[in-house]
This record gives C-alpha cells, structure tokens and sequence, in this order.
C-alpha cells in the first residue's frame, strides 16, 4: 500500500498543504509540538489553528558545514506567517547571500523525501521565494 | 569598608586556554582550584561548599576534583548549564554564601573540548527504512537540516541576522569586523588558546561555517579550567589587610532563563533573558551601563556579540551597529569589550566560560592585568548565555581597602 506522510505532524497535505499550530485557548500562543500546558499562561486547552502559508523571511544563516550527511550549502530561516514565527529552509532559491535577503517573501512548498520500504512516500516543507525577480534584487 | 553581607571574590585563577594534551579534565580543574586557593590565601579546610561544572563528561566533576585537591566532606553541587554552567556554578556558590550557610565557597569550570568540532546538530541521526513519526513534533526523519539548523554557528547567525532585520545597518563586513576586533584584543593576552591579529580580509576570505560566520568568527573549541573563592563581608574582615586589598566585590549576581516570547521555541531567544539580567544586575550593584570601565560578554559567534551591546543596554535600543561603528567596544575605546579576546580568540571551553570571563575583569579592578590592563578600572561586568536558555550577568568593583 503506498501514500503519504508529512515529514512532521503540524504539516497538513492535501490539495492545498499547509502548517497547523497549536493554539492556546486562554492566550492565544501557538506551538508546534507536542504540549503539557502553555509555556506563556499555563492553560492545558489547545485548539489546531491553520498558518499562513506565505510570510516574510525574518532571519537566515546559510549552512555550509553541518553532520556528515546533511547536504550543504541550505539556507535556515525563520518566517514570519502572518504573526507566527515559522523554522525552515529557503528552498528553491540558490543558496547565496545574493538571492536570500532579509525581509523577502515566502510561500510554503512541499517536496518529497523519497519512498521508505512500503513505498509510503514522506513530504517535507520549505518556503520558496514568491516572485523569482524577488530574489534577485540587489 | 562594606556590609558584612557583602559577596567578594578572593581569590580566581584561569589555565591557559587551548590544546593540553598531557592534562586530563582533573588536572585542569584542579589547577585552577589550587590556582584559587593560592590566589585566595586559604585551603580547602576553609571552603565550605563546593559548586563544580563539566558538560562532556560522565558527571561527578566535584567529587573527582576533591579526590586530588581535598576531600573534607562538604558538600559538592554538580551543575549543568550550557554555555552558562561557569556562572551557575559561581552563583550556586554565591547563592551558600549569601544564605548564612557556609563562610567561604568554592566554585569550578573545567572542559576537554580541543577538536570537538562542530557543537549542536553534529551528528545526523540515519533515516530508518520506515516513515514512523516519533518524538514531540511527530516526526517521520531527522529535521536537522531539512527544517532549519541546530548547529550552534548556524542559530547564531540567525540571531545576529535577526538583529539586522528589525533594526539594519548589518552586513557580512561589519560581522567580521567584531571578530577583528577581538582577534586584535587576544594579542595581549598570553592565556588566549589563539593570540594572532586577523586582518579583515583574511577573516572574511575564511572558511564559511553558517553565513555570515566564518570560521575565526566562531567561538575556539578549546581546554581550560577556572575556579574561583568567594567570602562575605564579615569574613573577609577578619582576614589580612593584602586579602582585603586584593579581593573584588560582588556587586551584583543574576541567573535568568528565557521567558515565553512568541518565536522563542523557533529560534532561542537570546535577547530578553540577558536584557532582564542585565537589568536586574544593574538595579542589584545600583551602578549604570555609563558606570562600566570594561565589559566581558559573550561572544560566541560574531553575530551574537553585536545583539549583546543592545541587550546589555551599552547602548540604545536598536543602537549596536552604531555602537560598534563609533569604536567604543575597542580597548582604547570608551567602553571596552572583550579585551580578553573573547571566545573567538580567547577560546570557549564551555563550563570554565563563566569563571574565566569573571577572572579577566577581576585582573583589570586588581590592576594586575600587564600589558592589556585597562587603566584605573573600577566597575566591570562579565555576562554569558547557554542555549536553552540560561544567563549569568555579574558586575564587579574593585576593593576600597
């Protein structure tokens, strides 16, 4: 039997994939991972709330020396989706100082990590520059 | 002279930084205890609890050291954290101290890190033969890499870059520059594990590890121990006119961990913990940032020293580019920074981090730094971070004795 499975539980496949957070229904705190109680109010009550799938690149690093078998050069960053800080990688975008500039707009893009022995085939997420002249200003 | 709550350092001894290969991690923690000692004018009978920190390895650091230097039955906290580990260590010792429990303690930082190479996400996990989500985000492989970094160079350059995007004036340049800063400050100081002077082009033309860190704008994996001696007020009174004159006052000893932020659990924020630190220290010794004749903060990376001006509030509030472009952070500047070299040059083994950088401020108020002594210092303030988070701020005074 073969389909697929999202790399990570908060992304959402589909016709129209995305990330869902967790929200805290007393403060309105989003996370992403799994919770004992909200780390800003304490609350236990979570609610799934969807991302926005586009946002602006607040921070980046490209990495060109990680463990042994992590392909390098990758750009890491953060993305501001509307209000809720996202970690990922800048994909499809050449990975240079060049064509990754602070405050750029990205959309979510999902990729495949390939088949596991089933053949179940694990989706991955990045976020990819939106306009590609975006990037290639100076 | 002083309250007799008051918290003195008297006496701290850092090794040389860098590659001692004959020394295992005993060794080095126990010359920097006896270093101590010495330095202090007492012994092990005097000390009354003992707080020890060693990340890499396999735990029991205190009760190992006392094996060699003392074994007098007081208590020993082993702690662990980070980066900060240095300064909680003290502060634990500080803490005994300042609560009425003992009259003297004793603390201690050693590391073995020469060659470790690259810290956080150094190892990648193998993907299995089936996509079976596991862990707290439910994932199917390891992340590193693919959702971001966990390389140390690599969160920190976001941090810095994180710094450029809300305020600007940041570039790859000015990035290496403070590293050229520091390098150029490391020349004097013969405890460095590297003293050479790098010109700004050779930094920049450097290895790439996480841009825009190059490799000397990384902190130096390297060996080293520092131990340090702290008394009360009451106590050091009774104690020789010379151990009075040489001790350096506690004026203020603040631990803070991160409170939630929004994105604090997506990249570590470094800022707000430090700037509450910094904060609470200020209020605690009643000095101000324009009060401070130097400063030893942490510098890890390149990019985190520049966010650190702000957080420690050396200058405005969005102000560091400024700060640093002005030149004030240089040894002939208006406030120095890291005239010890800081961890790029000076070296990082992790749990001594937090002594050492209390033992360079306490040579300057001793006045008994040599070459780089800065001038009639009076007022320093040393401050690490470990990610996670936890953060040291101390502010030192030299003795009126």
């Amino acid at each position: 039997m073969t389909g697929q499975i999202p790399l990570v539980q908060y992304l959402v496949l589909g016709d129209r994939p995305h990330l869902v957070a967790l929200e805290c229904t007393s403060c309105g705190a989003h996370y992403f991972d799994r919770r004992n109680a909200c780390a800003g109010c304490f609350a236990t009550e979570f609610r799934e709330t969807p991302v926005a799938t586009e946002g602006i690149l607040r921070a980046f690093t490209i990495v060109a020396h990680a463990a042994p078998g992590i392909p390098v050069p990758f750009v890491a960053g953060v993305v501001d989706c509307d209000g809720t800080s996202v970690r990922g990688n800048v994909i499809n975008c050449p990975p240079d100082p060049e064509h990754v500039q602070l405050g750029m707009k990205l959309r979510l893009a999902t990729y495949s990590l390939g088949p596991d022995k089933d053949g179940t085939e694990a989706i991955g997420f990045g976020f990819e520059p939106i306009d590609a002249t975006n990037g290639d200003a100076a | 002279m002083s309250a007799s709550d008051d918290i003195w350092i008297l006496g701290i001894h850092m090794t040389k930084f860098g590659k001692h290969p004959d020394l295992d991690t005993v060794d080095l923690g126990a010359t920097a205890i006896q270093g101590a000692l010495a330095d202090a004018g007492v012994t092990m009978r005097d000390i009354g609890i003992m707080a020890a920190g060693n990340l890499m390895g396999r735990g029991g650091i205190g009760q190992a050291l006392q094996k060699q230097v003392g074994q007098t039955g007081i208590p020993v906290y082993n702690v662990s954290n980070a980066c900060a580990t240095g300064a909680t260590a003290l502060r634990t010792a500080i803490m005994a101290v300042k609560a009425g429990e003992v009259k003297m303690g004793l603390a201690v930082g050693v590391e073995k890190l020469a060659g470790a190479g690259l810290l956080g996400g150094g190892t990648k996990a193998d993907d299995g033969d089936t996509w079976k989500p596991s862990g707290r985000f439910g994932a199917v492989a390891p992340t590193d890499g693919r959702i971001g970094t966990e390389t140390m160079p690599g969160v920190f350059a976001q941090i810095g870059m994180e710094y450029g995007h809300k305020y600007g004036g940041t570039s790859f340049e000015l990035f290496a520059r403070i590293s050229e800063k520091n390098h150029s400050h490391s020349t004097l100081n013969p405890l460095a594990a590297y003293s050479k002077a790098m010109p700004l082009e050779q930094i920049m033309n450097d290895v790439m590890i996480a841009y825009p860190n190059t490799r000397p704008m990384c902190s130096a994996n390297c060996d080293g121990a520092a131990a340090a001696v702290v008394t009360n007020g009451a106590t050091l009174k009774t104690l020789s006119l010379e151990q009075q004159r040489r001790a350096v006052k506690v004026s203020a000893s603040v631990l803070t961990t991160d409170p939630w932020e929004e994105a604090c659990q997506v990249l570590p924020n470094v800022n707000t913990l430090t700037r509450n630190a910094a904060r609470q220290a200020y209020e605690q010794a009643g000095v101000s940032p324009a009060d401070l004749d130097l400063v030893e903060l942490h510098d890890c990376f390149a990019t985190a020293e520049l966010v650190h001006y702000d957080n420690l509030m050396l200058c405005d509030e969005g102000g560091a580019v400024d700060f640093f472009l002005s030149g004030a952070p240089w040894r002939d500047g208006r406030l120095p920074v890291n005239v010890s070299g800081g961890l790029q040059s000076k070296g990082h083994p992790i749990s001594a981090t937090g002594i050492a950088n209390i033992w360079e401020v306490c040579q300057h108020l001793r006045h008994e730094c040599g070459d780089r002594q800065i001038a009639d210092a009076k007022v320093g303030l040393a401050h690490v971070i470990g990610l996670g988070s936890a953060c040291g701020v101390h502010i030192l005074e030299r003795s009126a004795a």
